[in-house]
């Protein structure tokens, strides 16, 4: 009898083989030939060229730094939600994903027009007579780019394993003479891990390989290793290399893969 | 009990939809056409009087780059009936037979074009068999007069320390390549790899300086004085000046890229007949000169130009040039796959570079 | 005194958050066609907004796209919770595995594994090839949102409506299906909402002609966008601000997340 309702798990079965596997695998075909059909590890090995690493590593560094920026910004935002009434932090958590139905090319363009030498921050400091921000076309705006852009990834996750935390195991605590500082680092935090977990592979994966964001606020003169895969396809037309540079890129995903199914058995803390 | 509420706002939102889906244009009488241009290349109304009087439904797409274009064109993932690109790149694809040749019985409209202009196409379309112009003109500086005080005549300004974070860079290979060729006194054209190199290397000196690598934003960051110098589009300085008279464009004395970029029918058309039916209206005269007045690119068609009606812009040196005054004129070739290898490669390093 | 600090910190990160959303809708009221210049006060693109055909198609495939994407990945997704909990553990830890694929892979990957399937079975790239990928990434978000649901479905009450004689699909409509529809709402809106933001993969995936507003946008982005698009975001704002806003002052029911 029980047979039957597995059944039900056929048409996604299929769905994952057709869509999900044998795209992957077509992608290890192609990075492991050349253009003329023949097998070849250099598109793989092509990672160590020095524009590619430098591309690699640029994208590590920003990515990292700006995971480590939404950490840090999510977590206490996700602990005053957390504690608010159940109204009214659904309401605030509905804010928070509000800003995804404003297009996310147009929202990034947006902190374009605010941060350009003669945009809308820039005007606002001249005319208080303070000194201008010029971060537009460099790092520091892609990170900002990125942070703004998956912050909402980081609090969501932390959110729901704070609230769904047993307010008892806190209080317990408490009576037994822990102080605050204690009590978070002791019980809430670990408690919090799984979410702090899936947010930090939700906010990295993304910041690692995007293309738009450093396009839109780098001014093309930041190449990450996005653009670089990104501009294998639709310029180079070397699909093969760019085939490779992915499965490079495949491998670091993996890796947060096992992060997260070691943290987060039941992949609860996702959203 | 929110969230079905929400699923309410869903279905709105999907109800807006299908009410916006009623006016939607469907599929004209007689087919369609698939037209791939570059992108704000085009007077969206010649598109809205082309199915009216034709009952042929277009459908339109927009490319950023050549490099963008050709790959989609090559895979055979999109059947297009008509693209727009550029000189080397429409040598490049008739070298890999990649388009069909155009029956010029059925456009008649073509005695408008300019013969010079055809003249100049033999340089990529030898025998004029496979490519209609549809605009030309040249690469330049663009430059805002409040910004620069001296008279510019050199591609050597962007390489100034003065202007250094208010330059913009083509970002596309073969243009930003030609501003550092050109600079040297070399070929744009060349495949000689130390030159190719040493012409990087001066983009990598140059990197420093430069704002932004920027393709059609040029438009915007120059209107919006948020750059002093620009490399652009001979067609863009028109609709820039307009609308900020502080710009000025030239020509450098080094010489420049002097382009065409032409209607062509990939071999894989569906719709080879309306292809060529699309191609023959935008030849016709007055859908030209509008064209020309809403994009602003020089037209070769000759009689459009003849009824342009301000006449500071019909005679004006940006839009329709003498060419013979300037020295060192080229036009981009195809340079083979090797050649394009080169430069890509190169171009990734001036790209990747601090 | 913590009070104030929660407060504001609040309000910092919602200025952080809407003020790119703020310029958006400054600028759905500029005069002047470029970004770079305020030209004055106009409502003109709003009424120009609705004769645009080219933006007005951009909405109509994104909306369509996001609702039968969104409502596919859920039937699909939540038949596939349902039977993946009757698993053993090595059939689960492979459909789990397999769901995060989506998730946690990078989007361009996605997009260009889509890509070169599609090329080798020679489809022909258009709106059908984009809604192949979007019910893709959309599923895991299903399956991700009824997943813990099914945890906690009554499975004596089921079992008790079965001893009681009624038919299996009737057992599961009735007791098993009200427990998962919270999770089935949020899976489905999740899913909405991730098509209608998708730009990388639907880049990929597209042909001629077929285009969202994500990549109507992208191709504008570089030539300047149109005010009307400014317009349109500021609708589409302003009308799920007012749904949410009204929800909200709904007093009284009580809530199922």
């Amino acid at each position: 009898m029980k047979n039957k309702q597995k059944l039900l798990a056929t048409p996604y079965f299929f769905w994952a083989v057709a869509f999900i596997i044998i795209p992957i695998l077509m992608v290890f075909y192609y990075g492991f030939i050349d253009s003329a059909g023949h097998f070849t590890m250099q598109n793989i090995l092509a990672i160590a060229s020095p524009e590619h690493s430098k591309a690699l590593f640029l994208s590590i560094r920003l990515s990292l730094v700006s995971t480590l920026i939404c950490l840090l910004l999510a977590y206490p935002l996700a602990m005053i939600l957390a504690n608010k009434s159940v109204n009214q932090n659904q309401f605030i958590v509905m804010i928070f994903i509000l800003p995804m139905w404003m297009n996310f090319l147009l929202r990034t363009l947006a902190w374009q027009t605010l941060l350009e030498k003669n945009g809308v921050i820039n005007s606002v400091l001249r005319f208080l007579s303070l000194p201008t921000l010029d971060i537009i076309n460099t790092n520091a705006a892609i990170i900002l780019g990125m942070v703004y852009n998956f912050l909402p990834f980081m609090v969501l996750p932390i959110f729901n394993s704070l609230s769904r935390m047993d307010q008892d195991l806190i209080n317990a605590a408490r009576d037994l003479g822990a102080n605050n500082v204690k009590t978070f680092c002791r019980i809430i935090f670990p408690l919090s891990l799984p979410g702090v977990i899936s947010g930090i592979t939700m906010v990295f994966v993304p910041a690692l390989t995007t293309f738009v964001i450093s396009s839109l606020l780098g001014g093309s003169k930041i190449l990450l290793i996005g653009n670089v895969i990104e501009q294998e396809f639709t310029q180079a037309s070397n699909w093969n290399l760019g085939s490779g540079l992915s499965m490079v890129l495949m491998l670091f995903i993996i890796i947060s893969m096992i992060i997260t199914a070691i943290f987060d058995k039941d992949g609860e803390g996702l959203m | 009990m929110k969230k079905k509420v929400l699923l309410t706002l869903a279905l709105t939102m999907v109800a807006a939809a299908c009410l916006t889906g009623c006016g939607k244009s469907s599929a004209g009488k007689n087919g369609e056409v698939v037209v791939y241009n570059w992108g704000e290349y085009i007077d969206p109304d010649t598109l809205d009087q082309f199915e009216e009087e034709t009952g042929i439904h277009v459908v339109y797409d927009e490319f950023e780059t050549n490099e963008i274009m050709y790959p989609k064109v090559e895979s055979g993932t999109s059947n297009y009936d008509v693209v727009c690109p550029s000189d080397y790149m429409i040598q490049k694809m008739i070298e890999n037979d990649l388009l069909a040749e155009i029956n010029f019985d059925n456009i008649p409209n073509v005695k408008n074009i300019g013969e010079q202009y055809f003249e100049q196409s033999k340089g990529f379309d030898p025998e004029n068999k496979y490519s209609i112009p549809y605009c030309f003109g040249t690469v330049g500086i663009l430059y805002n007069k409040t910004m620069v005080d001296e008279p510019i005549d050199s591609w050597d300004v962007l390489w100034d320390e003065k202007y250094a974070d208010n330059i913009l860079m083509q970002d596309s290979v073969r243009d930003a390549f030609m501003v550092a060729l050109k600079r040297l006194g070399y070929s744009m054209n060349t495949t000689d790899e130390a030159q190719v190199k040493e012409a990087a290397q001066t983009l990598i000196d140059q990197k420093p300086l430069v704002q932004a690598y920027v393709i059609d934003q040029v438009r915007d960051k120059m209107i919006g004085n948020e750059a002093a110098i620009g490399v652009i589009y001979s067609g863009e300085a028109i609709y820039t000046q307009r609308e900020n008279p502080d710009l000025e464009y030239v020509i450098p004395k080094e010489g420049t890229n002097v382009w065409i970029d032409s209607w062509v029918i990939p071999k894989n058309a569906q719709n080879k007949e309306n292809a060529e039916k699309f191609i023959d209206f935008m030849c016709r005269e007055d859908v030209a000169l509008k064209n020309f007045e809403y994009i602003t690119y020089s037209t070769p068609n000759t009689a459009a130009q003849a009824n342009i009606e301000d006449e500071d812009i019909k005679n004006s040196k940006i839009a329709f040039p003498d060419f013979s005054e300037y020295n060192n004129l080229e036009t981009f070739d195809y340079l083979g796959v090797d050649g394009d290898n080169l430069y890509n490669e190169y171009w990734k390093q001036v790209k990747s570079a601090d | 005194m913590k009070k104030v600090f929660s407060k504001l910190y609040i309000i910092l990160i919602f200025i952080f958050l809407y003020a790119p959303i703020a310029t958006l809708i400054v600028l759905s009221f500029n005069k002047s066609k470029t970004r770079a210049k305020w030209g004055g006060f106009t409502l003109k693109w709003y009424s120009e907004l609705f004769d645009n055909q080219v933006i007005m198609d951009a909405l109509y495939n994104t909306l369509l796209l996001a609702f039968l994407s969104a409502f596919i990945a859920t039937i699909i997704g939540t038949m596939a919770c349902v039977a993946i909990s009757r698993m053993h553990r090595a059939w689960r830890t492979f459909f789990m595995g397999v769901t995060n694929i989506p998730m946690l892979n990078a989007d361009i990957v996605t997009g260009i594994s889509l890509m070169l399937l599609y090329l080798s079975l020679g489809m022909t790239f258009g709106f059908t090839t984009i809604l192949l990928a979007h019910i893709t990434f959309n599923i895991p978000y299903v399956i991700l949102s009824v997943m813990p649901k099914m945890k906690q479905v009554n499975k004596s009450a089921y079992e008790a409506a079965l001893d009681l004689g009624a038919s299996q699909p009737y057992a599961f409509f009735k007791v098993i299906f009200p427990d998962l529809l919270p999770g089935i709402f949020t899976g489905f809106l999740m899913a909405f909402t991730m098509s209608l933001d998708d730009f990388i993969i639907t880049h990929f995936t597209k042909g001629p002609g077929v285009d969202t507003l994500s990549t109507k946008i992208y191709t504008e982005v570089k030539k300047g966008i149109k005010p009307e698009m400014y317009a349109l975001s500021t609708i589409i704002f302003v009308v799920v601000l007012l749904l949410l806003l009204f929800i909200n002052k709904k007093p009284g029911k009580k809530d199922n997340a």
